[in-house]
């Protein structure tokens, strides 16, 4: 990856484009995740009903297809009777939304971190590298659960505790491009025609540093909404009645023999937005990273 | 070499110091009192509660707090659990060889698959079969761990009655553990079917640990073999007229699992963070179930320990891992 | 690979074989949903801990299995002086402790002495156990024992003269609580002796029907039938605890055999269990209720029309049938149907949405009114699951123009928040001691409104607490059942808390089990089962 010497400049969207779209499963990948973006930003005109809404003669129907499901649930209702297809495409917002705000966020720190890491060198080097190291040593889970357990669970609480814990890879990756970088010829220029640090970091350098980033960004989508999935399961996560993937599924644990789909569908929702953002990293990868291309 | 190790030996000490100091400022971070734990339901007396006070240090400093435990901690002390007044270590130490005889087989299991597997796919590249094992990868890689537990208990457990449910072995069998390992103890035994029992207890929460392991294990070997198929050696192996098997088991095989290694070596980490999942869905009593009860126990000298002990032991692997990656490529030790 | 392959099916089928033959040995494995914190009754206030070590001990008089009886134990019988401050006990002779429990060998039967060595432990700040392992005696000081205990005296070995500061007429059922178990002072002794007195507590030494043989923390507890038990040896050999947290699990067990009892099961296998014909399905009123608090110093809840328009707003039928799937009884009083002084004449609210909002529009309350709602972060006997019962008041709230939030915190911190008050509405239960009214009614007591006080409603009517002090200082019946009956419909009218249900509780067990008998203090005691 630190491989940079063949990195092109930024080609434009069209070049990008034709190498991703070479990869089908990639391209399937993206239509998939952007038909979940469209479920998500249309989820009230898509879902029958409220989410919220108790329909307490129907508790725990089965979906339309199994005997005793009906179209007026057609993913079945949940444990006291709301609708689980107005919670999973609800969900789906919560989901994709905690995944960005994380990405968001670990970018702007970790480019931030990254950059001052590698321009300033030193102790202000040592001093981030060593934090970062520091927090990579803790076992994801035990470190956003210690999180949670100081700052209290919530939605808002879970998106802070999934960027503590997935911040550092991108300061680590910011750091290793721009260190690269720094050491090239048009640096130097830059900096004999007299750009400002502020600049040259933000301006010349960190465009060059966008590959593996934009990269690591895609995957970390994936990464965040699991683990934020994974927190909802423990209860830490986002609190009920939020229709949070991971939440469903957990308080719903206990009818998995008698009414499955309340266990089944939200997990099958996960994991179908998981693969479909990691078929298109992998092809986003392959596109932006020359020397795995078509491999 | 021996400066390259002594200095990544060095480098770890800070980082454990530092480390203590964290789980320390974040556990007492943790609003409400740690005293309240031992209230019960049905109340405490005010003296009481100062007495316990006392006795865990709460009314000193906290500065004298953070030296008297990193002087605790120098001398193998890592604090006492409120709930069962036993030493966090002696926890830890009964608990661990639970995880890691689980981390072990889940490992196995995922090398014993995922390598086969990657290597077929890259020899067999572009073939259907190619795209059908990558695309179960990609699955399994995306798989959210504790629903994935949940299915295949449902399935295998519940439905078809072939594993058991959860625990390390039928009650029936009783023996002291001697090795911690469910299977090595039930073999000293000598009792007649324990082994089996105990096999049978860990396949599912093996499985289920071992599947993202598995899945990013194929990945990485697919890969890297495709690119040593493509060097120059090979091709000539190739030319020479030697057996197709020859030249990937031999030649191919040998170069492409240096970055498998290493990936083997990351997902021991992921693999920590996974057990925690996995052991609270199949009750297995190991340190991962033992650190989310003691969050939800509240028993703060055992989260903090406990955090501690298992960062500790991950630093130490991914210096190890390291160390063994310097020793099998150079360039690595002069690079840094 | 392939060799792999055949042994792994080999082994399979091994394992199929054995599974077969699992439970021919005369072994009682009870699948319990946690660990206990320790063997000594005494320290605990966890059901959990007080079921792990019961079949290790024995108390001075006991609860009958499976009811509130009060029968003699190690003290055969006594008597009572005729102002009810003295008690005597007469001590059962020839009654053994483990012998081999971490090398220890009593050489002394049970005596005079592990009854003051019991008492002393918790009462005498001298005694050298006293402040071992933490040294709380919760339930000690909260029965008010040290108030109530004038002296203990040791009139011969088998002779216990026990004089109290007033009368009191709970003092023998109090007894036959858990924390007042017996333990071997001849032990302590020993442990003290080698130095490790906190083992005393780890490793329990009693006059039990069984003897304590290994502690495996989050996974099992073994004991073994103890052949000289007094009461003569059990009719199975090996008690085994299968610590097992999941519900769902535990039956996914008890439905493989892996486990002969098993604790709480989930009320969404109910139905399933009661259909299997392998298992037994058994089910007994809780001696318990599961309430909803309206914190009286946050208004609007100190307008009575206020607490009595959300009392009609919430729909109990439906959490009933839903939350606790049938096995529920709707409540209308504090105290449930079984225990005396119940007042039956007493009619619940109606369910009446329209009319809610009308009176909470009359009581001058601005609607939308957003309140937060606090929500049990656990399963407790007598409310099997408080996330699921908020997000339902939450939705019949939202009709009536309430916005609730649902708010919880981990469980100490959320019990110790709701004492203080911090709560505008929030759920809670208690499960009874010892059967008695007072044990119930004192939670709307003045004394508990108090800042940090079990009165979560911070309610304090001076009719109510009159009676209930009343109450507490008469001994006969029928006087306290009119107080008691009057003190119910005070607390209908006021509706400082809402009564949402007395849990019927549900035990499982295999077909084979045989006597086994649900306690109504949520007990679990096997000595006296029989497997067939």
């Amino acid at each position: 990856m630190a491989d940079d010497v063949a990195l092109a400049p930024p080609s434009p969207a069209r070049a990008l484009w034709a190498d991703f779209a070479v990869n089908r499963g990639a391209v399937l990948g993206l239509a998939v995740l952007c038909t979940i973006l469209i479920i998500a930003a249309f989820a009230d005109v898509i879902a029958l009903h409220d989410p919220m809404i108790q329909f307490r003669e129907h508790v725990l129907q089965p979906p339309v297809w199994a005997a005793g499901g009906s179209w007026e649930f057609p993913l079945g209702t949940d444990d006291v009777g709301r609708d689980l297809m107005a919670r999973i495409v609800h969900g789906a917002r919560f989901s994709l939304f905690i995944g960005f705000s994380v990405v968001v966020v670990s970018l702007a720190v970790g480019v931030c971190l990254g950059l001052a890491s590698a321009f300033m060198g030193g102790l202000v080097d040592t001093l981030i590298s060593r934090v970062m190291d520091l927090i990579m040593s803790v076992p994801s889970l035990v470190l956003a659960i210690v999180v949670i357990a100081i700052i209290g669970p919530s939605l808002a609480n879970t998106i802070v505790a999934v960027t503590v814990v997935y911040m550092p890879r991108y300061v680590r990756i910011v750091r290793a491009t721009a260190q690269a970088e720094l050491a090239k010829d048009y640096v130097t220029a830059s900096r004999a025609c007299g750009v400002g640090p502020f600049r040259l970091a933000f301006v010349t350098v960190l465009p060059n540093c966008l590959a593996p980033l934009i990269v690591q960004a895609a995957l970390g989508i994936s990464d965040a909404i699991l683990e934020a999935a994974a927190l909802g399961f423990l209860g830490l996560g986002a609190q009920p009645p939020t229709p949070e993937w991971g939440a469903m599924l957990s308080s719903a644990r206990e009818f998995i023999q008698r009414a499955p789909h309340v266990v089944t569908l939200p997990g099958l929702a996960i994991l179908i937005t998981v693969v479909s953002i990691n078929l298109m990293g992998d092809g986003l990868r392959d596109a932006l990273d020359p020397k795995l291309k078509r491999s | 070499m021996l400066a390259f190790v002594l200095r990544r030996i060095a480098l770890t000490v800070p980082t454990l110091f530092a480390l203590s100091f964290l789980t320390f400022v974040a556990i007492r971070l943790v609003p409400g009192d740690p005293i309240e734990v031992r209230r019960g339901e049905r109340g405490i007396s005010p003296e009481r509660l100062e007495f316990f006070r006392h006795e865990l240090g709460l009314d000193q400093p906290v500065w004298k707090q953070f030296l008297d435990y990193i002087w605790g901690l120098m001398h193998g002390d890592f604090g006492v659990s409120i709930i069962s007044q036993d030493s966090v270590l002696r926890e830890f130490l009964t608990l661990f060889p639970a995880t890691l005889e689980l981390s072990l087989f889940a490992m196995l299991f995922a090398v014993v698959f995922g390598v086969p597997f990657g290597v077929l796919a890259a020899v067999k590249r572009g073939s259907v079969f190619d795209h059908g094992l990558m695309g179960v990868a990609l699955f399994g890689y995306s798989m959210p761990v504790f629903w994935w537990g949940l299915l295949l208990v449902l399935f295998f457990s519940v439905t078809l009655d072939l594993t058991p449910v959860s625990g390390r072995i039928d009650l029936l069998y009783y023996f002291e553990p001697v090795t911690g390992f469910m299977t090595v103890d039930s073999l000293l035994s000598g009792q007649e079917g324990a082994f089996s029992s105990a096999l049978s207890h860990l396949v599912l929460p093996a499985i289920v640990l071992g599947t993202i392991p598995l899945a990013a294990i194929a990945r990485m070997t697919r890969s890297s073999m495709l690119e040593v198929l493509e060097e120059d050696y090979v091709r000539t192996a190739r030319a020479k007229g030697l057996s197709p098997f020859r030249v990937i088991g031999l030649h191919a095989l040998r170069n492409a699992l240096i970055p498998v290694v290493t990936t083997i070596g990351l997902q021991g980490g992921t693999m920590l963070a996974g057990a925690v999942l996995t052991e609270t869905i199949f009750a297995w009593p190991g340190v991962g179930k033992w650190l989310i009860e003691s969050i939800f126990r509240r028993d703060y000298p055992a989260l903090q320990g406990g955090v501690l002990l298992i960062s500790t032991l991950l630093v130490l692997v991914n210096m190890t891992v390291d160390i063994l990656n310097a020793v099998i490529n150079p360039r690595i030790r002069h690079g840094r | 690979m392939k060799r792999t392959l055949t042994t792994g099916a080999a082994t399979l089928l091994a394992m199929l074989a054995l599974g077969a033959t699992a439970l021919q040995a005369k072994t009682l494995v009870y699948c319990s949903e946690g660990s206990p914190e320790n063997f000594t009754p005494a320290l605990n206030t966890t059901g959990t801990s007080f079921d792990a070590a019961r079949p290790v001990f024995n108390q001075l008089v006991e609860f009958e299995r499976g009811s509130t009886n009060v029968v003699p134990g190690l003290a055969e019988k006594w008597d009572i002086s005729a102002d009810g401050l003295t008690v005597t006990f007469h001590l059962r002779k020839g009654v053994k402790f483990h012998t081999g429990v971490n090398g220890f060998k009593p050489t002394r039967d049970f005596n005079a002495d592990d009854v003051l060595f019991s008492f002393n432990r918790q009462w005498k700040d001298d005694n050298p156990y006293h402040k071992i392992s933490g040294g709380a005696y919760d339930y000690f000081s909260d029965m008010d024992m040290p108030k109530l205990l004038k002296s203990v005296e040791k009139v011969d070995d088998y002779t216990v003269k026990m004089v109290l500061t007033e009368p009191n007429v709970t003092i023998m059922a109090n007894l036959a609580m858990d924390f007042m178990t017996i333990q071997s002072a001849e032990y302590a002794d020993y442990l003290l002796k080698k130095g490790t007195p906190e083992q005393f507590d780890q490793i329990p030494v009693g006059t039990g029907p069984f003897s304590f043989v290994a502690y495996q923390k989050d996974a099992v507890i073994r004991y073994k039938a103890f052949a000289p038990y007094w009461g003569g040896k059990s009719k199975f050999d090996d008690l085994v605890y299968a610590i097992t947290g999941d519900a769902t699990s535990r039956y996914a067990k008890l439905k493989k055999g892996e486990c002969n009892v098993m604790f709480g099961p989930n009320p969404a296998d109910l139905e399933a269990i009661g259909k299997d014909t392998s298992l037994k399905l058994m089910s007994q009123p809780g001696l318990n209720i599961a309430y909803w608090a309206f914190n009286l110093e946050k208004p609007p809840f100190d307008k009575k029309e206020v607490r009595q328009a959300f009392a009609m707003a919430i729909d109990k039928a439906a959490i009933i049938k839903d939350v606790f799937q049938g096995a529920g009884q709707a409540a209308k009083n504090l105290i449930p149907p079984t225990i005396w002084s119940y007042n039956d004449k007493i009619v619940d609210y109606p369910y009446d949405p329209a009319k809610a909002k009308k009176m909470l529009e009359d009581a001058g309350v601005k609607l939308p009114l957003d309140v937060d709602l606090w929500y049990m972060p656990k399963q407790r006997p007598y409310n099997p699951n408080g996330k699921r019962i908020g997000e339902m008041m939450q939705a019949d709230l939202a009709k009536v123009g309430v916005n609730a939030k649902l708010v919880t915190y981990e469980w100490g911190e959320y019990r110790k928040r709701m004492q203080q008050g911090e709560h505008m509405t929030g759920q809670l239960g208690w499960t009874g001691d010892n059967g008695d009214p007072d044990n119930f009614f004192f939670l709307l007591g003045c004394s508990a409104a108090r800042p940090g006080g079990q009165n979560l409603s911070k309610w304090c009517d001076k009719g109510f607490d009159d009676r209930l002090n009343e109450a507490k200082k008469l001994t006969d019946k029928a006087a306290r059942t009119k107080l008691y009956e009057e003190m119910q419909q005070i607390a209908h009218d006021e509706m400082p808390t809402y009564y949402i249900a007395h849990s019927v509780v549900f035990e499982a067990t295999t077909k084979n089990v045989v006597g086994y008998k649900i306690s109504p203090f949520g007990r679990h005691e096997f000595y006296g089962v029989e497997i067939q």
